[in-house]
C-alpha cells in the first residue's frame, strides 16, 4: 500500500460535511499556518515541499509563490484552477467531490501564505453539482469561524468565491482563466505581463491547480521536509492519477511516486491489469495533451530501465522516446484500438477547443483533423503523414499558449511511433474500414503482468 | 528634460539604439526595410493589439548584454521588447522564415482567394505577405471555411469569409467608440467577428475598421465594386471638420472623388496628425464627402514605388518613394539573389525607365524614347 495524504479519508462516511471532517483531524493545518507560523514560514515549508503543479506543468509550487508582486497597497489573489477539461483528467473532481473541505483547508493556507482576501475557485461549468457542494463547504466553514473576517483571531480575512466556466477548455490555460473569471472572452493573455505581477484586474495573482492547493494541507502538518521524503528525486509527496481506457479498474488513485508503470497497470491495487486477456498496445500516461507512447517505450525507457510513475521517469528519453506526466490521466490502449482513429478523436478535440487567436492553432488544427479523417476513412494518401509532420512541427513553439502545442503532440508523437499503422490505413483502405492494425513490432517484447 | 534610456539591440546585423522599452518589431521598423517583420495583426495605434497572427516571429538569439542565452522559442516581435545587447534575427534565421511560411499557408488554407473581386485587392497586407513568404500552391485540399456576408450598418460590409482575426477592428470599436456592439463569437476556427445579433454599427468613428482591417473582410459599401484601387490616384486632402481633423486621402478618378481613406504610413496605419494624435477620421468625412469641392487638395500622396499602386500615381518628380533597399546591407554585402533577371527577358521592364516619372499611363513610346 502506498502512502495517502490526500484521499485517506475520502471514504469515511460524512466526510464530506464539517463536523465529520474537523473530526477526523481537519483544518488543523489552518490552525497551525494562523496561529504559529507566518506567511513566509508556509512558503518556505512548501518549496522545501518540492511539491510540483499538479496541473500539468509541473512548475514547483513554492517557487511560484515566491515569484508573486508584492506592490503596495495592491490587492493580491489566489486562483484555484478547478476547470479540469484535459480528456482523460477527472481527479480533481473526485476530490472536490468526496472531499471538499481538504480544498477549501488548503485555500486558507495558501491564501494566508499569499495575502489573498479574496480567493477564487474557476471550476468547469459542467462540474454544475460540485458547485453545490463545493459552496455548502465554504458555508460551513464561515460558520466555524475558517472564512470571513479575522479567522481564529489572527487578524487575517478570507472569503473564497466559486465561479463557474462556461465550457471551454482553454479557460483552463491561466490566463485565459483569468480573462473568464473577470467577465471576457477566454482568450489566453500574452505573456508577459506574467499573473505574478498582472494577473486578475492587474493585481498580482497565483493561479494553483485544485490538487497542488489540497497537497498544502499534508505539507503544513507533517512538514516540508517530511513530505519531501516521500517520493523519489524531484518527484515529492503523492499525485491523483485518473486512470482510464482498457483497464479492469479504471477510477482515481493516489500514488506514492515510487511504483513503476507496469505495476500501476498490472497490479490489482490499482489499474488491476487489462481486461479479456489483452495486450497492451499504448498508453498516454498524463492526458490527452502528452505524446503518446508504445507499450514497450512505456514499461522501459530507451535504456532498458524499467520507467517509473514519476516526473522524471515518464519524460526519460525526451520526446523522442519518453512522455510526460502531466495532469495525470492515464489513458491505457489495448491491442484492439486504433491508434489512428485515436489520434483524430484527439485531433478533433483541439480543434473544437482552440480559441482561435493565433493563425497556426486557429487553422492548423482543423487541418490536421481533416487529413486524419481522411486517412482514417481510406481516402488518405502516404504524403498525408508527411504533411500531417509538417503542420504539427509548424504549430508547435509558434502559438501563444501551450494548446498549440498540445494539438502537436499527439499528432507527432502518433507519426513517431506507430507510423507503420498510418501507411497501413493509406495502404489498405478497404481493409482498415474492417478491421483493426492490432499489435505491431512496437509492442515487443510484451511483458509477463506482474502481481 | 528626463533622460531617456536608450538600449542597443542588433536586428539582422544592423545595430541601432532606441529607447528602452521598445518593440523588437519598432526597433526593426526603426531600420526599415526587409528588416521589419511584416506584421498582420499588431497596429501601433491600437493598445493591446499584436500577438495573434504570429507571422512577426523572429529568433532571439542572444537574450541581452546582462543574459545572454538566446531565448528558446521564436517570439512574437511586436509584443516581445528589447534588451539592452540583445541580438534578433529576422530575414538571416532559417527558423524564421520556416515558420513564417508556416504561418503564411495557414492564414491562406481558409482564404477564398477571391482577389479578382475583392476591393481590397492592392491594397491588401495579405496579398503582400503571400508574395513574400507564401508559396505559388496550396496543400490543403478541402472545402474552405465560409461564412454569410454582412451588412454592418448603412456603409460597411463584414465578408467574414476572407478575415483573417486579427483583433484590430475589434480594438478599433472599444477604442473609439462609445458602446462597443461587434467582437468575436465563437472559438477555433469558426470563430468569426460579429454584432450582437446582427445590430449595425452606427457610431462617428466606426468607419476607422475599414483601414484597420489587413484583408477585404471590411469593406466600405460607398466604394464597393466601383473601382480598383490601383486605377485610382491618391491624393492628399483636408477640411474643416468639426468631428475630426479632417486630415484624408482622397481616391480619385479623373475629377472625380472614389472613396476617402485616412492617411497611412508606410506600414499601412493611419498617420499621426501634426499635432501628434492619431489621424482617426470621422464617418462623414469617409463616406459623404465625395466631391473634390468638398475638400482642399494638397497634393499627390506619396506612394512606396513598389506598390502597385504606383503604377497609377503619375507623380512625376514628387510623390514616391524611394524604398531603402536593406537586403543586401544585412547580407554582408550579397545582393538578393535572383531567379530570374527581368530585365532581360522583358521588352518594357528597362531599370533606367523609372514608371513613376512617366507623364501618364506607361505607353511603348516611353520605352522605345529611352532604347534611343
Ligand atoms: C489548454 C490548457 C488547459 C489547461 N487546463 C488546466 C486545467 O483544467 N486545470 C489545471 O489545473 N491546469 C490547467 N492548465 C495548466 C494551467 O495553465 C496552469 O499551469 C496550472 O493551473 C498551474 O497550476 P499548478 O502550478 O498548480 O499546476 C491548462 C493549460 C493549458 C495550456
Ligand atoms: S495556441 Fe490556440 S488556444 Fe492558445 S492562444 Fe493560440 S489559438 Fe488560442
Ligand atoms: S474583419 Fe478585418 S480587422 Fe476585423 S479581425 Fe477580421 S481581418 Fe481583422
Ligand atoms: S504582428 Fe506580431 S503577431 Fe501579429
Amino acid at each position: 500500500m502506498s502512502k495517502k495524504l490526500l484521499l485517506e479519508k475520502a471514504h469515511v462516511a460524512g466526510i464530506r460535511y464539517f463536523d465529520v471532517y474537523r473530526k477526523e483531524g481537519g483544518y488543523r493545518s489552518v490552525e497551525k499556518a494562523l496561529k504559529e507560523m507566518n506567511p513566509e514560514a508556509i512558503v518556505e515549508e512548501v518549496k522545501k515541499s518540492g511539491l510540483r503543479g499538479r496541473g500539468g506543468a509541473g512548475f514547483p509550487a513554492g517557487m511560484k509563490w515566491s515569484f508573486i508582486a508584492k506592490p503596495e497597497g495592491v490587492p493580491r489573489h489566489l486562483v484555484c484552477n478547478a476547470d479540469e477539461s484535459e480528456p482523460g483528467t477527472f481527479k480533481d473532481r473526485y476530490l472536490m467531490e468526496f472531499i471538499p473541505h481538504l480544498l477549501i483547508e488548503g485555500l486558507i493556507v495558501s491564501s494566508f501564505a499569499l495575502g489573498s482576501n479574496d480567493t477564487y475557485i474557476y471550476i468547469r461549468g459542467e462540474y454544475a453539482w460540485i458547485v453545490d457542494i463545493l459552496e455548502e463547504a465554504i458555508a460551513e466553514a464561515h460558520k466555524n469561524g475558517f472564512l470571513g473576517k479575522n479567522i481564529l483571531g489572527s487578524g487575517f480575512d478570507c472569503n473564497i468565491h466559486v465561479q463557474r466556466g462556461a465550457g471551454a477548455y482553454i479557460c483552463g490555460e491561466e490566463t485565459a482563466l483569468i480573462e473568464s473569471l473577470e467577465g471576457k472572452r477566454g482568450n489566453p493573455r500574452i505573456k508577459p505581463p506574467f499573473p505574478a505581477v498582472k494577473g486578475v484586474w492587474d493585481r498580482p495573482t497565483v493561479v494553483n491547480n485544485v490538487e497542488t492547493l489540497a497537497a498544502v494541507v499534508p505539507i503544513i502538518n507533517m512538514g516540508g521536509d517530511e513530505y519531501a521524503k516521500i517520493g523519489v528525486g524531484r518527484s515529492t509527496g503523492t499525485k491523483l492519477i485518473s486512470a482510464c481506457g482498457n483497464i479492469n479498474k479504471p477510477g482515481v488513485y493516489e500514488i506514492d511516486m515510487t511504483i513503476s508503470v507496469e505495476e500501476f497497470i498490472y497490479s490489482d491495487e490499482y489499474c488491476g491489469g487489462i481486461p479479456n486477456g489483452k495486450r497492451l498496445k499504448a498508453c498516454i500516461p498524463g492526458g490527452s495533451s502528452v505524446p503518446i507512447l508504445p507499450a514497450n517505450l512505456l514499461l522501459k525507457t530507451a535504456k532498458g530501465e524499467t520507467r517509473y510513475m514519476n516526473y522524471e521517469s515518464l519524460s526519460d528519453g525526451g520526446f523522442a522516446t519518453g512522455s510526460m506526466m502531466g495532469s495525470g490521466g492515464f489513458i491505457v490502449l489495448d491491442e484492439d484500438q486504433c491508434v489512428v482513429r485515436h489520434t483524430l478523436t484527439l485531433a478533433r478535440f483541439y480543434r473544437h477547443e482552440s480559441c482561435g487567436q493565433c493563425s497556426p492553432c486557429r487553422e492548423g488544427t482543423g487541418w490536421m483533423e481533416k487529413i486524419l479523417k481522411n486517412i482514417e476513412t481510406g481516402k488518405g494518401k502516404m504524403s498525408d503523414i508527411d504533411l500531417l509532420w509538417d503542420i504539427q512541427r509548424k504549430i508547435e513553439g509558434n502559438t501563444i499558449c501551450p494548446l498549440g502545442d498540445a494539438a502537436a503532440w499527439p499528432v507527432a508523437a502518433a507519426i513517431r511511433h506507430f507510423r507503420d499503422e498510418f501507411e497501413w490505413h493509406v495502404n489498405n483502405p478497404d481493409e482498415a474500414q474492417k478491421r483493426n492494425y492490432g499489435l505491431a513490432h512496437y509492442a515487443d517484447p510484451i511483458h509477463v503482468p506482474v502481481a | 528634460m528626463s533622460e531617456q534610456q536608450l538600449f542597443k539591440v542588433t536586428i539582422d546585423n544592423i545595430t541601432i539604439e532606441v529607447p528602452a522599452g521598445t518593440t523588437i518589431l519598432n526597433a526593426a521598423r526603426k531600420i526599415g526595410g526587409d528588416v521589419a517583420p511584416p506584421a498582420m495583426c499588431y497596429y501601433s495605434k491600437l493598445e493591446g493589439s499584436g500577438g495573434k497572427c504570429r507571422t512577426c516571429l523572429v529568433e532571439v538569439s542572444k537574450g541581452s548584454e546582462k543574459d545572454p542565452r538566446p531565448m528558446p522559442k521564436l517570439v512574437a516581435s511586436c509584443r516581445t521588447t528589447i534588451m539592452d545587447g540583445m541580438e534578433v534575427k529576422n530575414i538571416t534565421s532559417e527558423k524564421v522564415l520556416d515558420a513564417r511560411a508556416g504561418v503564411v499557408e495557414f492564414l491562406l488554407i481558409n482564404h477564398p482567394l477571391d482577389c479578382p473581386i475583392c476591393d481590397q485587392a492592392g491594397e491588401c497586407h495579405l496579398q503582400d505577405l503571400s508574395y513574400e513568404h507564401g508559396s505559388e500552391s496550396t496543400r490543403y485540399e478541402f472545402q474552405r471555411r465560409t461564412f454569410k456576408k454582412h451588412d454592418l450598418g448603412p456603409h460597411i460590409q463584414l465578408h467574414m469569409t476572407r478575415c483573417i482575426l486579427c483583433y484590430r477592428c475589434v480594438f478599433t470599436a472599444d477604442q473609439l467608440t462609445q458602446k462597443r456592439e461587434h467582437g468575436v463569437l465563437d472559438r477555433g476556427d469558426h470563430a468569426e467577428i460579429a454584432t450582437f445579433i446582427e445590430k449595425s454599427l452606427d457610431n462617428d468613428f466606426i468607419g476607422n475598421v475599414i483601414d484597420v482591417c489587413p484583408v477585404g473582410a471590411l469593406t466600405d459599401k460607398t466604394f464597393r465594386f466601383k473601382n480598383r484601387v490601383w486605377f485610382l490616384k491618391p491624393m492628399d486632402a483636408h477640411r474643416d471638420c468639426p468631428t475630426c481633423s479632417g486630415r484624408v486621402t482622397l481616391w480619385n478618378r479623373g475629377d472625380e472623388v472614389y472613396r476617402v481613406t485616412a492617411r497611412k504610413d508606410e506600414w499601412g496605419e493611419i498617420e499621426d496628425t501634426p499635432e501628434g494624435k492619431p489621424g482617426w477620421i470621422c464617418n462623414t468625412c469617409r463616406f459623404e464627402k465625395k466631391k473634390t469641392s468638398d475638400w482642399i487638395i494638397e497634393g499627390p500622396r506619396n506612394i512606396n514605388r513598389h506598390s502597385v499602386i504606383a503604377q497609377g500615381h503619375y507623380a512625376g518628380k514628387i510623390g514616391t518613394n524611394k524604398p531603402t533597399e536593406t537586403f543586401a546591407a544585412v547580407n554582408d554585402g550579397r545582393k538578393p539573389h535572383l531567379l530570374m533577371d527581368i530585365h532581360s527577358v522583358s521588352q518594357v521592364n528597362k531599370p533606367e525607365v523609372k514608371l513613376s516619372l512617366i507623364d501618364g499611363p506607361a505607353h511603348s513610346d516611353a520605352f522605345k524614347k529611352n532604347n534611343d
